[in-house]
């Protein structure tokens, strides 16, 4: 299986669940989650797979760091230990 | 079990340029005060990110504008100053000038740059101001609740417009782009907008290119960000985001209104301010900050002077230049002075009168309302101040009938044709000196050196100085007469 090439994390204090994200989001990979936070918002949810790291979220995002998108700089794709390198 | 051995680096996030933890009250310093999907939102990480591309975050000032973005100080790690309604541009203007090396950015709302600020704005691009223009506009005015602003389309209900927007009554929306573009001098004028992914990475580069113009000194940049106000249109802010694609954009087509940045010149640095200690030096005076070379040089030792004086008369009569000339001495004598003169539009025979305050110690207002010495050169303004002067003051009339009704017992009068004695001396003008000799006389409290200094400083040619130093002269002496006549008795004094 291949490692995906982006990563999303959501801070969930600054998060308000405006949505902006989840339509944003190329591959649709970002839900909002079904409870609150403690403000009372959805906040939103990375699915767990499938970020290509594009950024499109965290630009489009409004609040300054409720989005932090990752990019994969180097993968171990099977237990085999086969090293590849992403960007 | 894949995934374990893959390493992730943080490729996006929080700006540099943007705080960690926002000097809010105590459970809000890690929530922005916009609501859920603002477009301020957007725009502020836009410009954070262009500012920490360009590595400018340590030179960077941005000025805040009244309306939502008030309070963008709490989010920028720049250089910030919050203007009044309208005037981020002069304020930019002012830090521009005054600090060589500095980008400065003015960060409007449409309330604020196409209502109040019209004029800034417009003044401010025709100068061709080496500044950025982030103007956001959500053709209303968010902060106050949804009035009706410049830039509202046509159609568009607001509190103030309920029908909707109607042209034949409310005008046509501002476009402050196409407006601006008329104008000679901006550099590069952009239309943007949030309303898909395409557009924001376009308001993304276009933000980036204007700061980036400020920074390479060639001028005035604007970017214009078409911005949803899901709050405020009473939309989702997925909605609203499509509401500023299908109609907004409709009204305020995107583009490029100006584009002269390949041909602009970078200005040249403006001058470097003088520092305050040579601003004496460049107004030729010895000692100009207060409670500095004036406390310590020339402080006065001695008794101590309170003197509140005010001169009145009809303009022409050379009411305020006594008074100028009296705080001059003043001045020069190293005291503390106030000299604020007070009179109607009219450059001859209106009212016209000066409030003068000499003392030891710094003086606390300008205003003298109840003055120990009255100089009135005409019966108007000697009926209009009499009753203001205090008790063991004076009143020197320019006239020898003095009004029976307007005496008072606590207050001497010093009454005499002060006209005449300067036609006497060669020209009825110098009456006001003839007037200032007999309250220097009488108030003793600056020599006669100080008086010469101030008179030479403020009068140009030497044949009005030889006048009104006779004038000053005389006035003394009458004023002497005077007291030596209460002192026996017989003046008009009867307190």
């Amino acid at each position: 299986m291949k490692a995906d090439r982006g990563q999303l994390r959501v801070d969930e204090n600054e998060c308000k669940g405006c949505g902006l994200c989840v339509e944003a989001c190329p591959p649709h990979v970002i839900a909002l989650s079904e409870g609150l936070n403690h403000h009372g918002y959805r906040t939103a949810k990375y699915a767990g797979e499938g970020c290509t790291g594009c950024g499109m979220c965290w630009m489009v995002c409004p609040e300054p760091g409720a989005v932090t998108v990752l990019h994969l700089v180097a993968a171990t794709v099977q237990a085999g230990g086969v090293e590849c390198t992403g960007n | 079990m894949p995934e374990i051995g893959n390493t992730y680096e943080v490729a996006f996030e929080r700006p540099k340029s943007m705080y960690a933890q926002f000097d809010r009250k105590e459970d809000l310093q890690h929530t922005t005060h916009y609501c859920a999907g603002c477009g301020h939102g957007q725009v502020h990480k836009l410009l954070a990110a262009a500012i920490d591309e360009l590595g400018i975050q340590d030179r960077t000032v941005l000025t805040s504008p009244v309306g939502c973005s008030v309070f963008a100080y709490y989010y920028f790690d720049v250089g910030n100053v919050q203007a009044a309604h309208g005037r981020a541009p002069a304020v930019a203007t002012a830090i521009e000038r005054s600090r060589p090396g500095a980008t400065v950015i003015s960060y409007q709302g449409d309330g604020d740059l196409s209502a109040i600020g019209s004029a800034e704005i417009l003044h401010a691009a025709n100068r061709g101001e080496n500044i950025t223009v982030i103007f956001v506009n959500n053709a209303i005015y968010s902060m106050t609740g949804g009035q009706m602003a410049p830039t509202t389309l046509v159609g568009q209900r607001s509190t103030t417009s309920p029908g909707g927007r109607n042209p034949a009554t409310e005008g046509y929306p501002l476009r402050m782009s196409e407006l601006l573009a008329t104008l000679e001098a901006p550099v590069y004028i952009e239309r943007v907008g949030l309303g898909d992914n395409r557009q924001i990475a376009q308001a993304r580069r276009a933000i980036k290119r204007a700061v980036e113009n400020t920074t390479k000194r060639l001028g005035f940049s604007m970017v214009e960000v078409l911005a949803p106000c899901p709050t405020i249109w009473k939309m989702s802010p997925v909605e609203a985001q499509r509401w500023v694609k299908d109609v907004m954009e409709k009204s305020y087509p995107l583009g490029v209104m100006r584009d002269r940045v390949k041909d602009a010149e970078p200005k040249p640095e403006p001058m470097v301010a003088p520092g305050l200690a040579e601003i004496p030096g460049l107004l030729g005076i010895e000692a100009a900050v207060p409670g500095e070379a004036s406390r310590s040089g020339h402080r006065r030792r001695g008794k101590a002077v309170h003197l509140g004086v005010r001169v009145a008369g009809f303009g022409g009569q050379g009411v305020l230049l006594l008074g100028e000339v009296l705080a001059e001495a003043g001045l020069e004598a190293g005291l503390e002075v106030s000299w604020l003169p007070s009179y109607g539009p009219e450059m001859r025979s209106g009212t016209s009168n000066c409030h003068v305050r000499l003392a030891s110690e710094p003086i606390d207002t300008p205003l003298v309302t109840m003055p120990e010495i009255l100089v009135a050169m005409n019966e108007p303004s000697l009926r209009k101040f009499d009753a203001s002067v205090k008790a063991g003051g004076w009143v020197i009339y320019n006239g020898e009938e003095f009004p029976a009704e307007l005496m008072r017992e606590d207050v001497h009068v010093l009454a005499r044709e002060f006209t005449r004695e300067a036609q006497a001396l060669g020209d009825p003008r110098v009456a006001n000196m003839v007037m200032l000799g007999a309250l220097l006389e009488l108030a003793g409290v600056v020599k006669a050196e100080a008086i010469h200094k101030a008179l030479t400083k403020l009068v140009k040619s030497p044949k009005w100085v030889e006048l009104d130093e006779r004038a000053l002269a005389r006035g003394r002496v009458m004023a002497r007469e005077e007291r030596e006549q209460v002192s026996r008795g017989c003046g008009v004094m009867v307190g």
